[in-house]
């Protein structure tokens, strides 16, 4: 469904991004890892074109991510992105944070939009908050939120970015539960994360990034038990 | 500080501070008084802020009054331009393109490097010369009919003085606005960068994300500012008294010369403006409060 073919990118002379490849299939699950700098973030948001590359593809289902302003909006409905910060708006409640996409983007009447919302606002087990502001809201709630917020729009994939590092353990545990249960819907997922364990139990492949480049990109069981590369076995020594 | 608000004690330094604001106001009311000489004489200021009409037996409001009442009507008629200068020019110098921000760039740069006055003194020209003859103010007000002409009062003062009034609104809002445009351009440059890509990630275009996200929160944050502004916009005004309008500053100008009383005019209009803006920034405050605390 997602197809990267030798993605490049460069801020200013520094190279973010070497030559990346990468195939993500319908309902496959892939987990990215890689020291602090080595361009994760960087690989994720290009997939939604929140940062542009400057050679190779990006195609989603089908089509390639361009300079075409109208067809981004339309790819961009249907990839949810889920950010470290939360990035919820402030200003609005939490309810009418999940219901701002379907009423402005899909046109769904407010009615409609509401039930929607808090459908996903039981999913990620927060129906109680949805008439709080997110500055009302703890860490780990803010994040459900911004996962329902996402959910809302029906999106085909789900992009997060270290969704658990700015909480604490508890509240990591609320946010990974909810990520769990998504992929046992079935939901097509890349995640950012430094969480191994999830990796192990939920991804169906994981990638090791390094200045760059993806490493290698393997099934979990083989990724920490017998990685190829110098670098990973380096690296997995080191958060595990 | 107010020691009774705050609960602070007096500490030494308060008590110096205090012998110091004391001292020197005794000397200059001593210089004042046996220095030079000043017999103070309050007797005109009561006649020239009202004075009684004979025709229609009633107290009606003398120059200084009437000047109040124009500088009040100045401030809030130029208010409205120049909160539109602002926000239009505000959101041009964040735009994408090349030209827009340009554009609104040169105006600010414009204004904020040329002195005031200055400024007013050209623009005035410009306007009286050019603008007011193509508003075709003076002939509307010639031709209006007396029920017009009542609500045109209202808003603009009297008639006489209507295309004089619009003037001024014109001046200080052009001179204002680019004030406001700098309000309105760091209010919107204050929403984090990580708002619009939240706004784009969920499929929002450019315009239903200014719209939802950007403006209402950058709303927010720049009304306390514009608040300020106004304040300084009524104070301001006064400069307006060079370029002829009869606001205050220049209706006291007129009475300090044809009473001959200086000091007392001029603290009368010292004590007119402060009323004025104090009462503003009151209220301002207190709309700010009940603002933070709907919001809450
Ligand atoms: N807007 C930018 N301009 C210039 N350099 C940038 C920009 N964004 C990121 N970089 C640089 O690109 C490199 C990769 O950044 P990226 O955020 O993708 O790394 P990351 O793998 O997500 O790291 P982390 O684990 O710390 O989040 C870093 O060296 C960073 O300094
Ligand atoms: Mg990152």
């Amino acid at each position: 469904m997602i197809e990267l073919d030798g993605v490049s990118k460069w801020f200013g002379a520094f190279q973010v991004l070497r030559d990346v490849r990468l195939r993500v299939a319908e309902g496959e699950r892939i987990v990215i890892c890689g020291p602090s700098g080595s361009g994760k973030s960087t690989l994720i948001r290009c997939i939604n074109r929140l940062e542009e590359h400057q050679e190779g593809r990006v195609v989603f289902a089908g089509r390639e991510l361009g300079a075409d302003a109208a067809g981004l909006t339309e790819v961009r409905r249907e990839i949810g992105m889920v950010f470290q910060e939360f990035n919820l708006f402030p200003h609005l409640t939490v309810l009418e944070n999940c219901m701002l996409g379907p009423v402005r983007v899909l046109g769904m009447t407010p009615a409609d939009a509401r039930e929607r919302a808090m459908e996903f606002l039981v999913r990620v087990r927060i129906p109680e908050q949805a008439g709080k502001h997110p500055a009302q809201l703890s860490g780990g709630q803010q994040q459900r939120a911004a996962i329902a917020r996402s959910l809302c729009m029906r999106p085909r994939v789900m992009l997060f970015d270290e969704p658990t590092s700015a909480l604490d353990p508890v509240m990591i545990k609320e946010v990974l539960d909810v990520m769990n249960d998504l992929a046992q819907s079935g939901m097509t997922m890349i995640v950012v994360t430094h969480e191994m364990g999830f990796a192990r139990t939920v991804a169906d492949r994981v990638a090791f990034m390094d200045e760059g480049s993806i490493v290698e990109c393997l099934p979990p069981d083989r990724f920490f038990t017998n990685p190829a590369d110098e670098r990973t076995k380096r690296f997995l020594s080191q958060i595990l | 500080m107010i020691p009774g608000r705050t609960r602070a004690r007096l500490g030494w330094v308060d008590a110096a501070v205090l012998t110091a604001v004391v001292v020197a106001l005794g000397y200059v009311f001593h210089r004042v008084e046996a220095v030079l000489e000043y017999r103070w004489d309050w007797s005109a200021i009561p006649n020239s802020l009202y004075r009684w009409d004979e025709e229609t037996g009633r107290w009606v409001p003398n120059l200084l009054m009437q000047g109040f009442f124009t500088t009040i009507r100045l401030a809030i008629l130029s208010m409205i331009p120049a909160a539109l200068f602002g926000a239009v020019f505000g959101v041009l110098r964040t735009a994408g393109r090349l030209f827009p921000r340009l554009l609104s760039r040169t105006y600010v740069e414009l204004i904020r490097n040329i002195p005031p006055l200055v400024f007013i003194f050209i623009f005035y020209f410009f306007i009286s010369s050019q603008i007011m003859p193509v508003l075709g103010v003076e002939d509307f007000v010639r031709r209006a009919s007396p029920a017009t002409l009542r609500s045109l009062e209202l808003v603009f003062g009297p008639a006489a003085l209507i295309p004089n009034v619009i003037s001024g609104v014109i001046c200080l809002a052009m001179f204002q606005g680019a004030y406001m445009t700098e309000i309105v351009r760091a209010g919107i440059q204050s929403i984090p960068k990580t708002q619009t890509e939240a706004g784009l990630s969920i499929g929002l275009s450019r315009w239903e994300l200014w719209r939802r996200v950007i403006l209402p929160q950058a709303l927010r944050r720049v009304i306390p500012p514009l608040a300020g502004q106004f304040i300084t916009l009524v104070k301001d005004s006064s400069i307006l008294s060079l370029i002829s309008i009869q606001e205050l500053t220049f209706l006291a100008m007129e009475t300090a010369v044809s009473t001959t009383r200086v000091f007392e005019v001029w603290i009368t209009v010292a004590a007119l403006y402060f009323c004025l803006c104090y009462f503003l920034s009151l209220l301002f405050g207190r709309l700010e409060k009940s603002a933070a605390a709907a919001r809450a």
